[in-house]
């Protein structure tokens, strides 16, 4: 293990801190009101997009685990946005950089990364949520087209999108787990219609979406027919790694440190409360140790387990963050929506809200722990489904 | 000794779970939680019928006089359907004072009407319980209150305001200011913002009235959490025997049952414990503070694990509106913090028995 930084990777520090110095105005205030134009301009200086070939509309520099890290640091030390993480640019594009055809490269990865195509993500149905392999919504073949009819449900971001991907049954005939494409739809196709879920947040962060007869060319495939199931793994590891973000919880973290240094209760701040000090110093342990296993999942191989646990640790710790933040708030932690002692716009309630939704999402907590103590441990697997 | 309810308990319970099933269904409680009603005077006239307001009035002033622990069995009934009822203030907190701390014309002023349900009465006690926040803090001096009180119980509508000062000291304000709304997660109840400029208050006798109203604020609370914890935990079960994935009811799959089987062995004996606190507080006076202290703290951890939990079970439906869980889960959110989250609790409980040196 080598931690050290070469004189280059000094350098390259300096210049991410000066960027950051320079800008500071722009993503206090700018970036909040104009993120495409912030994006961009991460992309051109290689601090978003950083690895993704120019030719698709990246930065194109060389895979370089410690710039990467450098980056992230100065972002959170500077309190600095990190541009667009949706799920177009997190899972999306690393899927079509693995699998996609050049032509579905060019098309979509450089719209994506500059914010300009908004995605979600048509996997879960009614009958399909752990069980994700269960999917019914089917496509039956019409000439070059495909002719989608079904619905998805949980679908975040569908209100906002202009495309998704979608597991779909394109082969009535085959096994449950071949028999499934991952297309590419347009959300304006005639007979798609996204009605809003609210959430307990108060929002819809989510949607049903309904298909009716929806044609879609079969050239929207991708990675090959009937190999939906195969290719959605792979998004799912970005999934997976996007939801554990250790880099957005050392931010929410920091976040948290300063509140419990300003807030105060009968004059006394909340942080030489020695209950919540204590409360604050266990959560920046694990915090670190999600950081350093994230350090470690990128640069070492053998890493399989700290890799496994990511999503479950990382959504866990984020919900815990939040709560924290309610408690120590105490009262005024259950404020909502407005009013004049409302603390940060009401975020550390929302975070609480919709990060359990998160340890829901993507994989419940309980599926998470199923895969660690299979893959990840060699215990024998849960019997098998019933055949569907 | 029998550590049981009585069958008048249980009478009591039974006919107020029938009643909370006609006055104030899911329906009602989404009306009330998503409109600009400031209080639902159908469900307080429903409750009134089965004579909820008077639990704890005396018979003389036209009350059933009950004790904390019928009050508790209430508070757990309303928890359990998230109902939207002026039961706290109205009919726990400020007939307390009355009864605690009241002259005998100040009770016989307000005890019939509130035990009629003529009148409702809000309590702002938060800020020498939960700590002062955000320059908060009511000032008293002359027959005069002056200052914000945070977090008023039952204010909207309210005929008497039953207020703490800075120190501790009670006074009760007929014709009180108007209230403004605090919005907060749970919108099943109303929380507001007083204001006092100059404004008239007649004192109630002073002692340990404030500290009595807040043993009792707290086993309510717990109560309250109680019953909606309750629900939480039978609507995971519910669901478990419904949904089915992988070919099978989850509640077959160990880790749901589990999770199922984890809250129900926090919960049950947390049960006993809130009753135990409500009994205390009539009849182990000596023990009271650290049960209510406890029952609270207590509560207030085991219902968070179990708003969350359950919520786990359902998966995603679990997050969103269609089921009305969550109205649930920020109830539960709500009493935890109300009057002091549990770490501040906790050290009142410590306090009450001497491990605390301040
Ligand atoms: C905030 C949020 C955003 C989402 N966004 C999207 C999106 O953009 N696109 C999309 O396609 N989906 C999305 N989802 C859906 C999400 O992937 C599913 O909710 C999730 O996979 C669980 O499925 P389910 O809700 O049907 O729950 P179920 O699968 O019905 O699970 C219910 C309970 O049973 C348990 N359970 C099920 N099977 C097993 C088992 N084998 N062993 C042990 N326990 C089990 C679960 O852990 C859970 O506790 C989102 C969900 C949430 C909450």
């Amino acid at each position: 293990m080598d931690l050290t930084l070469t004189p280059e990777l000094a350098a390259f520090r300096e210049e991410v801190r000066a960027f950051l110095a320079a800008h500071a105005e722009d993503y206090a205030g700018g970036a909040a009101r104009e993120p495409l134009a912030w994006q961009r301009l991460l992309i051109e200086q290689g601090y978003a997009a950083r690895t993704v070939p120019r030719e698709y509309g990246g930065y194109g520099a060389a895979p370089d685990i410690l710039k990467g890290r450098i980056i992230a640091e100065a972002f959170i030390a500077a309190g600095a946005p990190r541009g667009i993480a949706n799920q177009g640019v997190s899972m999306l594009v690393p899927t079509l950089l693995e699998v996609g055809s050049e032509a579905q490269k060019r098309r979509w990865i450089g719209p994506t990364l500059r914010g300009e195509v908004v995605w979600c993500q048509g996997y879960s149905e009614p009958d399909a949520g752990s069980d994700l392999a269960s999917l019914k919504t089917s496509a039956i073949e019409d000439g070059d087209d495909f002719v989608i009819s079904g619905s998805k449900l949980w679908t975040s971001t569908a209100h906002l999108a202009q495309m998704m991907f979608a597991l779909i049954r394109t082969e009535p005939q085959a096994p449950r787990h071949e028999g499934i494409s991952y297309v590419l739809i347009p959300m304006d196709t005639p007979g798609i219609e996204v009605r809003p879920l609210k959430t307990m947040t108060g929002q819809a962060e989510f949607n049903e979406v309904f298909f009716t007869e929806v044609r879609v060319p079969k050239d929207q495939v991708v990675g090959g027919r009937g190999r939906g199931w195969f290719v959605a793994n792979t998004t799912l590891k970005h999934e997976r790694g996007m939801l554990g973000d250790p880099n957005a919880t050392e931010a929410r973290l920091n976040a948290l440190i300063e509140l419990m240094k300003t807030e105060t209760v009968d004059g006394q701040r909340i942080v030489d409360h020695p209950v919540f000090r204590d409360r604050l110093m266990q959560l920046q342990a694990r915090v670190f140790a999600m950081k350093f296993n994230g350090l470690r999942t990128l640069t070492d191989e053998t890493a399989g387990l700290a890799r496994l646990v990511v999503k479950l640790q990382g959504c866990e710790l984020n919900h815990q963050l939040a709560a924290l933040a309610i408690d120590a708030l105490g009262e005024l932690g259950v404020l909502y929506q407005d009013g004049p002692h409302l603390r940060a716009k009401g975020r550390w309630q929302w975070n609480y809200m919709f990060d359990l939704g998160l340890i829901i999402g993507g994989g419940t907590a309980q599926i998470q722990k199923n895969i660690i103590a299979e893959r990840g441990l060699g215990l024998p697997r849960e019997p098998s489904p019933a055949k569907a | 000794m029998r550590f049981a309810l009585s069958e008048d308990q249980t009478l009591l319970q039974d006919s107020l779970r029938r009643a909370l099933e006609q006055v104030a269904p899911l329906e009602r409680v989404r009306r009330f939680a998503d409109g600009a009603e400031a209080t639902a005077p159908d469900v307080w006239a429903g409750l009134t019928e089965l004579g909820l307001p008077g639990l704890l009035i005396d018979e003389a002033h036209g009350g059933l006089e009950l004790g904390l622990l019928e009050a508790a069995l209430a508070a757990e009934a309303l928890g359990a359907v998230v109902a939207p009822a002026p039961f706290l203030g109205t009919a726990v907190l400020a007939p307390l004072a009355l009864k605690l701390a009241g002259s005998a014309g100040q009770q016989a002023k307000w005890l019939p009407k509130l035990a009629a349900g003529e009148a409702t009465a809000g309590v702002a006690i938060s800020e020498p319980i939960a700590g002062a926040r955000d320059g908060a803090g009511v000032e008293a001096s002359g027959g005069r209150l002056d200052g914000t009180a945070l977090f008023v119980i039952d204010a909207p509508g309210a005929d008497l305001l039953v207020v703490a000062d800075r120190v501790g000291g009670l006074h009760l304000v007929e014709a009180p200011p108007g209230p403004q709304p605090m919005s907060t997660i749970d919108a099943t109840r109303r929380l507001s913002e007083v204001t006092f400029r100059d404004t008239m208050a007649e004192p109630l006798a002073s002692g340990p009235a404030l500290e009595r109203l807040r043993d009792a604020a707290w086993v309510m609370l717990a109560a309250d959490t109680l019953g909606a914890a309750q629900t939480m935990l039978d609507r995971a079960v519910a669901y478990a025997q419904e949904r089915r994935q992988f070919g099978r009811v989850i509640g077959s799959f160990q880790a749901v049952k589990h999770l199922c089987a984890e809250m129900a062995a926090e919960l049950e004996p947390a049960r006993a414990l809130v009753w135990y606190a409500a009994y205390a507080f009539d009849h182990a006076p000596d023990e009271a503070p650290l049960m209510a202290a406890h029952a609270k703290a207590h509560l207030s951890e085991i219902g968070r694990f179990i708003a969350r939990t359950s919520t786990e079970v359902h998966g995603g439906v679990g997050m969103t509106d269609l089921l009305g869980l969550h109205y649930w889960f920020k109830r539960i959110g709500l009493n935890r913090q109300l009057l002091g989250g549990p770490e501040r609790v906790r050290e009142a409980a410590a306090k009450a028995q001497g491990l605390s040196a301040v």
